[in-house]
């Protein structure tokens, strides 16, 4: 099958690449892109460990052809932190409330938590709960990552952490 | 998982996507937000030649009133729907419907006409079109044509639709100022398809339901319009004994099949037990 030449931002950067209609997204990005945040759970669309932000949207990038993102502005884990390696208030949020354990699902629920603080700043735990509810984690029960949200969405907001971490 | 290989097209007008939708024949499938379409394909149970994306296309999107109808773009996605201000006011039961669908991610690209063009009885937005008498709007290289959502289902992914046409928008009476409504859905968890559900749509006159319309979702091969439970309700208060009457009729014409969800006298109870909550949950809704 003939390939597509697509051009799209990904991480800031401008892409250009041939791919098969049917490359899926995640595939793309990993194999060709060799960016390995996203990663590959289910399958199925529905654990969103696959979950990349897509034009202001999350998406799961396994239920998604790379020729849809043609002119796309994608964003993944590894365009999180700055450039000087200083972490996202997400990333240090999982980090100081040990909101992972084995952190499969870890890149997935960030680039969610990224969106749902993008459209509501101040969740309240509730709206956090559904907000990752297309997000699984095997590991933790949830209840540090609701509070790894927590604390980024306090500190994002500019209250001190200290509250957050209570 | 990878799909069999296709051919991939980007219409910009809906001209443009019937042609080749005719051009292209049986092995050619329109694409929506994929999120039916493409599990199936990475699953091989669909494997079309040709798909024809219609995410180019501008005039699919969009929600607008149009005299007293509201007519929603097919391409409008349910996190759309879900944001929209006038079906808010105007349409509660759309928002209330795309809030149980799938998760935040699905619905951020699933879109309307997707979930009604489909065929899946498990999709919720089907029982909920034929609840409130949708008309949908067909393209084909002919020209355009109007189904009733009513008339539209046939059996588990069969349609009305001829080869060669697809859903450009579903034009929805809006119900009367006062109304209510509800959807009410029995699932194991978010992102389940429905074990069983109904969505109501009633208003009322002196305390009593003046008109209803009862739809019922995943409890067989086409979601059903459930004419005989409404009729059984209208002119009553909503007394306990014309409710048990209304799901117990609900419950006669569901036929599901027995899964993972539940045995299918389990589910087909369900039906009922969705119609007495969903009936209740519209009435406490209406002026």
């Amino acid at each position: 099958m003939a390939k597509s030449q697509i051009t799209l931002k990904v991480n800031g950067k401008a892409v250009e690449a041939l791919v098969e209609p049917r490359t899926l997204l995640i595939h793309f990005l990993r194999e060709q892109l060799n960016l390995t945040g996203p990663h590959i759970g289910c399958d199925t669309s529905h654990c969103g460990a696959c979950t990349v932000d897509l034009n202001g949207k999350s998406v799961k990038s396994c239920t998604m052809f790379a020729v849809q993102a043609a002119g796309a502005d994608i964003l993944t884990i590894e365009g999180m932190a700055a450039p000087d390696g200083t972490l996202h208030a997400l990333q240090e949020g999982f980090r100081e409330m040990h909101g992972l354990q084995c952190g499969f699902c870890t890149p997935g629920m960030i680039m969610r938590a990224h969106r749902l603080l993008q459209e509501k700043p101040n969740p309240n735990e509730d709206e956090i709960r559904l907000g990752i509810s297309g997000n699984l984690c095997r590991c933790t029960g949830y209840q540090n990552i609701v509070k790894a949200i927590q604390y980024a969405a306090a500190k994002l907001s500019g209250v001190p952490v200290k509250e957050a971490a209570e | 998982m990878i799909p069999g290989a296709f051919a991939y097209h980007r219409p910009n007008s809906v001209k443009e996507a019937v042609a080749m939708l005719a051009d292209l024949g049986q092995d050619a499938r329109p694409l929506a937000g994929g999120h039916s379409l493409i599990p199936m394909m990475k699953l091989r149970l669909a494997a079309p030649s040709h798909l024809i994306d219609l995410g180019g296309i501008g005039e699919l999107s969009g929600i607008r009133a149009d005299g007293g109808d509201i007519v929603i773009g097919a391409m409008t996605t349910q996190h759309e729907l879900i944001a929209d201000a006038t079906l808010a006011a105007r349409l509660p039961i759309l928002r209330e419907t795309a809030l149980v669908i799938a998760d935040p991610q699905v619905r951020y690209v699933g879109t309307l006409g997707g979930n009604v063009a489909n065929g899946d009885p498990g999709n919720d937005m089907p029982a909920v079109m034929l609840c409130l008498g949708a008309t949908y709007h067909v393209a084909g290289k002919g020209g355009e044509r109007r189904l009733a959502a009513r008339d539209f289902y046939e059996g588990a992914y069969m349609t009305a639709l001829e080869p060669g046409e697809m859903v450009t928008a579903i034009r929805i009476p809006a119900p009367p100022p006062g109304h209510g409504a509800a959807y009410e859905k029995l699932k194991r968890k978010i992102g389940d398809y429905a074990t069983a559900a109904a969505a109501v749509i009633l208003t009322q006159s002196g305390g009593r339901v003046a008109t209803c319309s009862i739809g019922l979702t995943n409890v067989a091969e086409t979601p059903l319009w459930a004419e005989d439970a409404a009729k059984l309700v209208v002119g009553s208060a909503l007394d306990a004994a014309t409710v048990k009457k209304a799901a117990a009729a609900a419950e006669a014409i569901a036929s599901p099949a027995s899964d993972n969800r539940g045995p299918a006298q389990y589910r087909r109870k369900m039906a009922g037990v969705m119609v007495a909550r969903a009936l209740a949950r519209a009435k406490s809704r209406a002026a």
